[in-house]
């Protein structure tokens, strides 16, 4: 048996390799994406952390998470059409009207 | 799960995810953050979460992974002509960052004490009985909770992602299909 | 003993009621009811003053009239009370300032006839008889410095009386801020006393009581004698402080011979005269007053010896006298300085009062070189000048001999014959300019202006009789105080006896001049030599203005160094502009106003609203609008709290 380390260190990769997806990527869908990544990283780690302790309160968390994820990838989705129909473009750099 | 195969789970994953940010389409994106997805799924089925891990493809895969690639088409995305414009202090500091994070969560782990079993495992552990039972018990007014959340959601994309245009007096809703505009000229 | 007088409060209410009327229905009330309420309420105060006076005759020596009007401060032990107080001093005091100064309002009655501005001239004059009252009539230091500070204001609005004159309002601003410079000293000198007096527990500032407890301020004697005098050279025109007085004469004559020859530069004499139990317990003190004294006398009177405008002739000559009084009190001789004090009241202001009756009558012509041969039409004004010359230039019969002649004696016998020198050139000095002015006046070839030659006339009754009135107080004012082998000898000194009774009597501070009677032969020699040079100096003048007029011109030409520098007078104004006002000016306008004031305060007030702009402005710039700069700081962010955790967890 795996230890559940093991997939504590896995989460945790995981996890930073949706960071850098954030930082990296121009691309908002890209960047979305990347946002999923880290979300499932963390469901990893609950249902490690559950398994391990023994009960299942770990998969319920994960069960609501995956919901709440959902939602907001269809608010977020709706979000990015709105906007390209006025700008044509889903790149980062020139969605910036709130700035200075 | 014997090592082997977590292993060989585990790295590919880690080769998807990578593969997500590092794709310059779109689309190709997408597909690897789906294999990413299912390989999390049969870790769950792995870890004795069954019911979880299923809901994990049918939902996340099934859905959200086609919703997005639906987005990506609709929008008419292209690849990124270059991969690498600019902002080069940005992304390298990015991945220092996202390296250093990694150091981080490494150095908590190795260094707290393990988890403690405190209940046995019950026969029908991960079984979508237990999981309904928790769910309508401790978990209730979450749950309730959980559902108007995704009326809000379903009525927040609906507003946003529509198209208005005035007629006379009238606002018509339109959706931006082309299936409409094709009704319209027949 | 003391007898309680209420009158005394009379004597104070009359010039204040003056100063009511004049003020509130001055104007409504008109000319003639001014006119009348104006000297009246003054003559009222002469009068209740000579009852007083004739009260305190009958008592026995050292009696003095008191009234306490109410308690002024009260903190802690410390008390002031507006009280009043009349020993033989203060008699002396109230009589000339009243009475003199009720004929010189009744002067102003005809110079002032076609001046606008009457109420306001009788309110400002009523108002200085009440201050100066005040000053003379106080029974403690700090109510006096109230009538001190109280002259001092009366002084200046009277300087600028003719105020839409810049130059005439820059005189009268001169003349308050000089006097303030005094006056800091003064408040110093008050301090220092106080807080001698507060070591052991003594908390007053009565006069009385202060002599009572005179031992305690020997040690800040010289101290606190010099910070007064300081004061004194201020209201008195001494040196250094005696740069106003001259540009005073701007204001309208009768306030010439009121405020700047009667009384309100005696207010210095007198002050130290009233605290003469201070100054005996420092004897260097009173060596600096009465070298002082001289020097200023010296130095006034070549002054005046070139000066053409006639009033300015009379101020730098009572700048002189004044320095005889100083010279008498700062000898010791306290009697003859105030003896001194009185006659010049009489002839001083009769000399400004003839000159205001010349200046009226050629319409405000004051230079001197303008005038001449006057005497036949202004009979009663030239005679009337003629016997304050005399008076002034120690002739007897007449006041001023007498007592310059007792002052001189003081000098001579506290043993500083330096300063008695000085005295005696001086008074050569004296009778000279003042003939000067009498015959480049009245004798000789008219200078007149054509225009003016034909109204000269003499001046109204209600301008001559007050002349009459103090020429004939010149002639008969120096008999009551004669040297002690002649005739009743100095009733005067006998009179102010018991006031100075404390120098005579202290062991081991005897003061000469106070107490030592000069013996006979001395005393005679001392006379002779005086009136000898007050007769060459009439001579002298005889010859350089009636005999041989172009001879003046000459000399002036032949002495052209000595003669510039004297018209210049020596030129102290200019010095002290440059050393002192514009230092002054500079610090204020370029190192207060402009570096400290603009520069730090309101940069820092002004800095710290730049701070915030600028820090606002820096940080806005972090607003990028691009979500991925804003993922870098959480990113940033979240490896801050990991990173304790770590730190947590390695421990």
């Amino acid at each position: 048996m795996t230890p559940v380390s093991y997939y504590m260190g896995l989460s945790a990769v995981l996890f930073a390799i949706g960071v850098a997806g954030v930082m990296l990527r121009r691309n908002i869908i890209v960047m979305f994406l990347s946002i999923e990544l880290m979300l499932n990283a963390v469901n990893l780690a609950f249902i490690a952390l559950g398994r391990r302790v023994g009960t299942m309160d770990g998969q319920v968390i994960v069960f609501f998470t995956m919901t709440v994820a959902a939602a907001e990838a269809a608010v977020g989705l709706a979000l990015i059409i709105a906007s390209f129909r006025n700008r044509e473009t889903v790149n980062a750099d020139e969605l910036t009207t709130l700035r200075w | 799960m014997p090592i082997w195969l977590f292993v060989f789970l585990a790295a590919l994953a880690v080769i998807s995810g990578l593969g997500v940010i590092l794709q310059r389409n779109p689309v190709h994106c997408v597909l690897a953050l789906a294999l990413v997805l299912i390989d999390m799924g049969v870790l769950f089925m792995g870890l004795g979460a069954v019911t979880v891990g299923f809901l994990q493809i049918i939902v996340y895969v099934g859905a959200i992974m086609v919703l997005f690639l639906f987005v990506i088409w609709l929008l008419n995305i292209q690849s990124e002509e270059s991969a690498r414009e600019g902002h080069l202090g940005l992304k390298f500091i990015g991945a220092v960052g996202a390296a250093a994070l990694i150091a981080e969560f490494f150095a908590i782990f190795l260094n707290t004490p393990a988890a403690v079993r405190t209940h046995p495992l019950p026969a029908d552990y991960g079984s979508i009985e237990s999981l309904a039972h928790l769910l309508f018990s401790s978990y209730l007014i979450a749950f309730e909770a959980t559902s108007i959340l995704l009326l809000a959601a379903i009525v927040g994309a609906i507003a946003l992602a529509r198209r208005v245009q005035r007629t006379a007096g009238k606002i018509v809703n339109r959706t931006s299909s082309s299936i409409s505009s094709t009704e319209k000229a027949a | 003993m003391t007898q309680n007088f209420p009158a005394l409060g009379l004597i104070l209410l009359f010039p204040a009621l003056g100063v009511i009327f004049n003020l509130f229905w001055g104007n409504r009330a008109g000319r003639s009811a001014v006119n009348f309420v104006g000297p009246a309420v003054v003559f009222i105060s002469f009068g209740l003053a000579v009852w007083a006076f004739f009260t305190l005759l009958q008592m026995p020596p050292g009696s003095a009239l008191t009234f306490i009007l109410w308690r002024w401060i009260q903190a802690g032990p410390f008390h002031v009370e507006l009280g009043l107080r009349i020993d033989a001093l203060s008699a002396v005091m109230i009589l000339v300032v009243t009475g003199v100064g009720s004929f010189i309002l009744l002067f102003s009655v005809g110079y002032m006839g076609h001046d606008e501005d009457y109420a306001r001239y009788f309110t400002y004059m009523n108002l200085f008889v009440f201050s100066m009252l005040i000053l003379v009539l106080a029974d403690n230091l700090l109510e006096m410095f109230v009538g001190w500070e109280g002259v001092g204001l009366c002084s200046y609005l009277l300087i600028a009386f003719w105020y839409y004159n810049p130059q005439f309002a820059y005189n009268g601003r001169k003349a308050f801020i000089v006097n303030r410079i005094g006056d800091a000293g003064f408040v110093l000198g008050i301090l220092t006393i106080v807080s001698a007096l507060a070591a052991h527990n003594v908390w007053t500032l009565n006069f009385v009581q202060m002599q009572h407890h005179a031992g305690l301020l020997e040690p800040v004697a010289v101290l606190a004698g010099l910070l007064l005098f300081l004061g004194a050279t201020g209201k008195s025109a001494q040196i250094p402080l005696y740069v106003w007085l001259p540009d005073a004469m701007v204001g309208p004559t009768p306030v010439s011979a009121l405020i700047h020859a009667a009384t309100m530069v005696t207010a210095g004499v007198y002050m130290v005269a009233r605290l003469h139990f201070l100054y005996i317990f420092g004897p260097e003190a009173m060596e600096v007053v009465a070298a002082i004294g001289a020097v200023t006398a010296f130095f006034a009177a070549t002054i005046a010896i070139v000066q053409a405008d006639i009033k300015r002739v009379l101020a730098y000559s009572t700048i002189s006298q004044i320095g005889y009084m100083m010279l008498g009190v700062g000898s010791g001789a306290f009697a003859a300085g105030i003896f001194h004090l009185m006659t010049h009241a009489f002839f001083k202001s009769l000399l400004f009062l003839c000159s205001g009756s010349i200046i009226h009558v050629l319409e405000g012509e004051q230079d001197m070189n303008k005038m001449g041969g006057l005497r036949h039409q202004m009979p009663i004004t030239f005679a009337t000048m003629l016997i304050a010359a005399l008076a002034i230039s120690a002739i007897p019969p007449f006041a001023g001999y007498f007592s310059k002649d007792l002052v001189l004696e003081g000098a001579y016998a506290s043993g500083h014959v330096w300063l008695w020198i000085i005295g005696v050139i001086t008074a050569g000095l004296t009778s000279f300019y003042m003939f000067r002015l009498i015959f480049m006046t009245f004798y000789g070839e008219s200078r007149v202006d054509h225009e003016k030659v034909h109204h000269v006339h003499e001046s109204p009754p209600v301008m001559t009789i007050p002349l009459i009135v103090l020429a004939v107080a010149c002639i008969l004012g120096g008999w009551v105080g004669l040297p002690d082998w002649l005739l009743w000898g100095d009733a005067f000194k006998r009179f102010l006896a018991p006031v100075f009774a404390f120098g005579m009597v202290t062991p081991g501070h005897v003061v000469l001049g106070g107490a030592a009677a000069l013996p006979q032969a001395t005393s005679i020699t001392i006379g002779l030599i005086a009136l000898g040079l007050g007769v060459l100096g009439i001579v002298i003048a005889w010859i350089l203005y009636i005999q041989n007029p172009a001879l003046p011109a000459r000399i002036g030409e032949s002495l052209h160094g000595i003669y510039s520098v004297l018209w210049h007078k020596y030129y102290i104004d200019e010095l002290y502009n440059l050393f002192v006002t514009r230092p002054l000016f500079w610090l204020s306008a370029i190192v207060l106003s402009r570096t400290i004031d603009t520069g730090i305060i309101d940069g820092i007030v002004n800095g710290t609203g730049l701070v915030v702009e600028e820090s606002g402005e820096g940080v806005r710039r972090g607003e990028t609008g691009n979500v991925q700069h804003y993922a870098f700081v959480y990113l940033i962010g979240v490896l801050g709290v990991a990173a304790y955790y770590v730190y947590l967890v390695m421990r």
